[in-house]
């Protein structure tokens, strides 16, 4: 079993209006190089659900999405995401504004093969006021409490970073959180991650490994071999968030077109090189709190 | 303590109390006052408080602003982001944050500010404020205590609910303690309204009424309380002892 891909038969597989999920939280573990070989593709009209980073910013700069259904869009340490920001202000974009867990139930719903799950969250806010299509349901027991039915939230695509994986798709993600990329994976039609490493099966570590492999291979289509693939977000352990560029990314909502001749438009290869090589990437150190 | 006492000091220690009696839950301090805040709780107080290492760990002490020796950090259990919801969502917790707008009903905003279609500042999103205030108790911090940060009638996206919706929280909403460079207030006057409860040094009623969008309750005009010399040891020596927290109001 070789399910081994490119970045251009990831994007083959997209079409214009499908729904995409992109794993990682803000500025952390998102994958980036998929990403910005999305932006040099002709696909539009996306609909993204994100815990969203540059990720967003990035294709909401070049106008690929349609509908973002989100919760929080922030680089962590730059709070707020130029780029998401002027969309946002200029209405460009739809947006399906949830809180983070209602997210979560969405994703887990759509996993689950359940049409909604109940939830309180939202409940007394103006998610409810901006989203008319939320529904409520009533508890059929004694308490009969009115609650929200959180759709599913179905994903054609979901797109992951991980840091080890092998060709059959035995994913890793060595990083202490994995965030919620397993309920992206498990509520997407296919999954194409993008990986640091890929080793042998022998490589993966036996038991000790295992423990990092956080969904089982049959969620996994395509296998991206990705080194750095996370720049300018961080992939744990192996290295931070690069400040100073996402400080430039930032600053380049003003005018694009010099971020975009500098960075983008290139093999992946030639993006790393671009940054400094992948010996500058991996000693960006880890971010602390 | 040879230093004078700073605005940052008054408002640690005053927002510390958020914590008080609250058991063994969740402290989550967002934000340089807050954090500060949660960890004087800690060192003080409320010695049972879980702390997270401010990404993914609860450690066993307080981790101390500015960098740090981590290797150093007791490491006593697992917070990722996935157990972080679990928990709020089973209520065992009890965060501070700082909203950009809140209004009378103890609403809050860090969505969007103006329209909705088009705001004129995008913010974060609502971020984890639904679930917070409908599963747990809250505290707030404001450091711009204004007729733009309280504001006239409603928040422009209402990110966490308020008072008037308790009953859709089965029981769990309460904003605890507000705590503002202004003074030390609650939404636990007849009617949920804003009350004050102690002003700062050199602050007046007036000014705390000029400044808030919506009538306030006079509870109290007394002086805030002053940070013990011990709160103001754990303070500079142990949670702060690079001064981070001076950057909040230029001192």
């Amino acid at each position: 079993m070789d399910k081994i891909v490119s970045h251009k038969d990831v994007v083959d597989q997209l079409s214009d209006g499908m729904t995409i999920g992109v794993g990682g939280w803000g500025a952390r573990r998102k994958p980036m190089s998929l990403i910005r070989e999305i932006c040099q593709s002709d696909i539009k009209d996306l609909t993204v659900v994100s815990y969203g980073g540059p990720d967003v910013g990035l294709l909401c700069a070049h106008k690929k999405i349609k509908k973002l259904i989100f919760g929080f869009v922030s680089l962590d340490m730059i709070p707020l995401e130029s780029h998401f920001r002027q969309a946002r202000q200029k209405n460009e974009i739809e947006v399906m504004e949830l809180d983070e867990g209602m997210v979560q139930w969405g994703l887990r719903a759509a996993a689950m093969n359940l049409p909604f799950l109940p939830t309180r969250v939202g409940l007394g806010t103006d998610v409810l006021t901006h989203n008319p299509e939320l529904e409520y349901v009533t508890s059929p027991y004694n308490d009969a409490e009115k609650l929200v039915a959180m759709p599913a939230l179905k994903l054609d695509i979901a797109l992951i970073h991980v840091n080890k994986s092998d060709e059959k798709g035995n994913t890793q993600i060595i990083g202490p959180d994995p965030f919620f990329d397993e309920l992206f994976a498990r509520a997407a039609c296919k999954t194409f991650v993008s990986s640091e490493e890929v080793v042998s099966t022998q490589e993966l570590g036996g038991k000790d490994g295992a423990i990092f492999n956080r969904f089982e291979r049959s969620l996994v289509t395509g296998v991206l071999h990705a080194p750095c693939g996370a720049h300018p977000t961080s992939c744990a352990p192996s290295y931070g968030f690069d400040i100073e560029h996402l400080k430039e990314y930032s600053a380049a909502a003003k005018s694009f077109d010099e971020y975009s001749t500098k960075y983008l438009n290139k093999t992946h290869q030639e993006y790393i090189d671009s940054i400094g090589g992948s010996e500058t990437i991996l000693n960006i150190p880890l971010p602390q709190f | 303590m040879s230093e004078s006492i700073s605005l940052a000091e008054i408002c640690i220690s005053s927002s510390s109390k958020a914590w008080k009696g609250e058991g063994e839950i969740l402290a989550t301090g967002i934000g340089l006052i807050p954090r500060i805040a949660a960890g004087l709780a800690k060192l003080t107080h409320n010695p049972d408080l879980m702390m997270t290492d401010g990404e993914t760990y609860l450690i066993s002490k307080p981790a101390p602003m500015g960098k740090r020796d981590i290797s150093l950090d007791q490491v006593e259990g697992y917070m990722s982001y996935s157990r972080v919801f679990e928990n709020l969502w089973g209520g065992k917790r009890h965060a501070m944050v700082t909203p950009t707008q809140i209004d009378s009903f103890g609403q809050t905003n860090i969505s969007a500010i103006g329209d909705y279609g088009s705001p004129k500042v995008q913010l974060l999103g609502v971020r984890g404020f639904p679930g917070n205030f409908i599963n747990h108790k809250n505290s707030i911090f404001i450091p711009n205590h204004s007729v733009k940060t309280f504001v006239k009638g409603k928040v422009d996206m209402v990110s966490g609910m308020g008072h008037q919706n308790k009953k859709l929280s089965n029981g769990k909403f309460e904003i605890k303690l507000v705590v503002t460079n202004l003074g030390v207030f609650d939404f636990n006057a007849e009617n949920n309204n804003l009350q004050l409860l102690s002003l700062h040094p050199g602050v007046s009623v007036d000014d705390v009424i000029e400044n808030t969008g919506f009538d306030v309750i006079i509870k109290s005009d007394e002086p805030t309380i002053m940070p013990t010399s011990d709160e103001l040891t754990c303070i500079r020596e142990v949670l702060d002892p690079q001064g981070v927290r001076n950057s909040i109001f230029g001192e």
